[in-house]
């Protein structure tokens, strides 16, 4: 089986980054169980009910609640699909918050298809200028192809082109799910923890 | 002194009080914070322990000339810090200052080490973040072999090698200062305090008490696995964050403007949010004696418990009350409550007198008793 969690970060209801984020998770979870035996199970993570808690974790340092439960949604999937509305030439900041407040590791080696929405196609580059250079320092691995919605997109006309852009993202990505596996998780309570029982074991004289 | 113990702790932060727009000079808050720990002792309470800072708004950036003044000032109040910096202070300096301190309060001082958070300050002392955790071990260890050995001949990484160093004063009666480990959030400090016998001190205020428990776990289980005795015997301090009133509601009231605009609270979750979420306690002096008594029951029986009770602008006048309060009403519940149901097993809070009993050797060996105690 393999987990999905999705990561919206629209701001209104009805979204057309949620739309989006409908989109690319139906045709992965098409994708992935094309293979037969192969089951997904899907998670949505939506950031606007969490945007409180999301400032407060900021200001606190820790999470509450439901923002808690959402972390783990993340940290146990084996793929990430984020989707995020274009504002200012960038990701919204509730959705870079989001990620701020993320406990480390929970995205290394993390599969991650991103995904962004504006309202003209000219911010298409947000997904290479903002959402993959992030991923990347977060030690995710994303996926190459991301997609970018245009209000036009969504449009009946051209709603044929935004289709192909999401199958042949979903394929892309699919593939990268399924050659990673089930994703072994990374915890740094763990890991530090096995860095200090390291550096006694080596200190001289340690134990006395 | 009973089985617990139970003080303040102050960060010694210069803020200015919400409610009247003033701002204590450096001058006062000193004076203040003396007088503080005089009235900590005054009220009953066993450990008064200070921070130290090298920047401003704090002002103890010179931990153990403050207590040096104050053991002066008391007779029977144990001093501490909270916490003295092992990264950055030079572990030669940090044994020598502990040991006059131990010298001229009569085997009052304890000290309580830790790794600092704030970046800028490592540089300052020259020294490298980027070592802060091998910095912390080989400091500590070397802290340690000064404490113990007459003649230390050593070598690190980084600092210069001693050769033939004997530490001057020897603590007092030989026996080291008792060391505590604090922690806000990282688990390879519990490791350190398991992995040596030492006291692990979670700081717990400003946090879920998942958080501490998880933690103090941790450092029971690794006390028991380096074999200083069983998980119950491990020596935990906590944290806590208390504003009293005899009216619960004037507690609330009169601290919230203090709250909304503390450099560690404000402009977050409410007041009222954060104290369901954390050992943050506002309220009446049943209210604290209720929530203090009931960290027993996610982190153990354990030693000391220390209060904030001074920061965000209180003036000095409200918080000599709130000692009054907690020494009045909270402290003779306190001992009592905790003392009832303690195991017989579980170590007593550490002090130089009971460190130098456990030290002598038994005058009349009983058979098939071991003291796993290690000093």
């Amino acid at each position: 089986m393999t987990r999905l969690a999705i990561i919206s970060g629209g701001l209104r209801e009805p979204s057309s980054t949620r739309l989006l984020a409908d989109r690319l998770e139906a045709a992965v979870r098409t994708a992935l169980e094309a293979h037969p035996g192969e089951q997904v199970e899907s998670s949505f993570v939506e950031l606007r009910p969490l945007g409180r808690a999301v400032m407060d974790a900021t200001l606190t340092g820790f999470p509450t609640g439901p923002l808690e439960d959402a972390f783990e949604t993340v940290a146990s999937a084996d793929g990430v699909i984020a989707v995020t509305p274009a504002f200012n030439a960038s990701f919204s900041g509730l959705f870079k918050c989001f990620f701020d407040v993320l406990p480390e590791e929970t995205f290394t080696d993390m599969p991650v298809l991103i995904g962004a929405t504006g309202g003209t196609e000219r911010h298409s580059l947000v997904l290479e200028h903002a959402l993959r250079p992030m991923f990347s320092y977060l030690h995710a691995i994303v996926s190459p192809r991301g997609v970018y919605a245009a209000t036009d997109d969504f449009g009946a006309q051209t709603n044929a082109a935004l289709g192909q852009r999401i199958t042949n993202a979903a394929t892309d990505f699919a593939r990268l799910v399924q050659g990673c596996g089930t994703r072994q998780r990374r915890d740094a309570f763990t890991e530090e923890l096995t860095a200090m029982q390291r550096l006694l074991g080596g200190s001289p004289g340690g134990g006395a | 002194m009973s089985d617990m113990q139970f003080g303040v702790f102050t960060v010694g932060d210069v803020t200015q009080d919400p409610t009247t727009g003033t701002t204590p000079s450096e001058a006062e808050r000193i004076q203040a914070t003396l007088a503080i720990a005089r009235k900590a002792e005054e009220v009953g309470l066993d450990v008064f322990a200070t921070g130290e800072h090298h920047n401003p708004p704090f002002v103890p950036s010179s931990p153990t000339t403050l207590l040096g003044h104050i053991a002066a000032q008391t007779e029977r109040i144990i001093l501490s810090t909270s916490t003295t910096l092992i990264t950055t202070n030079d572990p030669v300096k940090i044994a020598e200052d502990f040991s006059v301190l131990q010298h001229v309060s009569g085997g009052r001082a304890d000290i309580m080490l830790g790794r600092g958070n704030m970046g800028p300050v490592y540089p300052w002392f020259g020294q490298d973040i980027r070592q802060a955790v091998p910095l912390t071990v080989e400091n500590y260890g070397l802290l340690r072999r000064l404490w113990r050995e007459e003649v230390v001949d050593w070598e690190g990484e980084f600092r210069t090698p001693l050769r033939g160093f004997t530490l001057a004063p020897r603590p007092l009666d030989g026996v080291p200062p008792f060391v505590w480990h604090g922690s806000i959030r990282t688990p390879d400090i519990a490791e350190l305090a398991a992995y040596y016998g030492d006291g692990f001190f979670a700081n717990h205020i400003f946090w879920p008490a998942s958080h501490t428990k998880r933690m103090v776990q941790l450092y029971r289980r690794r006390f028991a696995h380096h074999g200083h005795g069983s998980a119950e015997q491990a020596i935990v301090g906590l944290g806590g964050h208390v504003f009293m009133r005899r009216n619960s509601q004037d507690a609330v009231e009169e601290f919230r403007p203090y709250f909304d605009n503390a450099p560690v609270y404000g402009h977050g979750p409410s007041l009222e949010e954060f104290s369901s979420r954390t050992p943050l306690t506002v309220g009446s002096p049943a209210q604290v004696i209720e929530k203090t008594l009931g960290f027993r029951e996610y982190v153990g029986d354990y030693q000391r418990q220390l209060f904030l009770v001074d920061h965000a602008g209180l003036p000095l006048k409200t918080v000599l009350e709130q000692l009054d309060l907690l020494g009045e009403e909270v402290l003779p519940v306190l001992r009592e409550e905790f003392a009832a149901g303690r195991p017989a097993d579980v170590p007593a809070a550490p002090t130089h007198a009971a460190l130098l009993r456990a030290r002598r050797p038994e005058p009349t060996p009983v058979s098939g008793a071991t003291d796993k105690r290690r000093e």
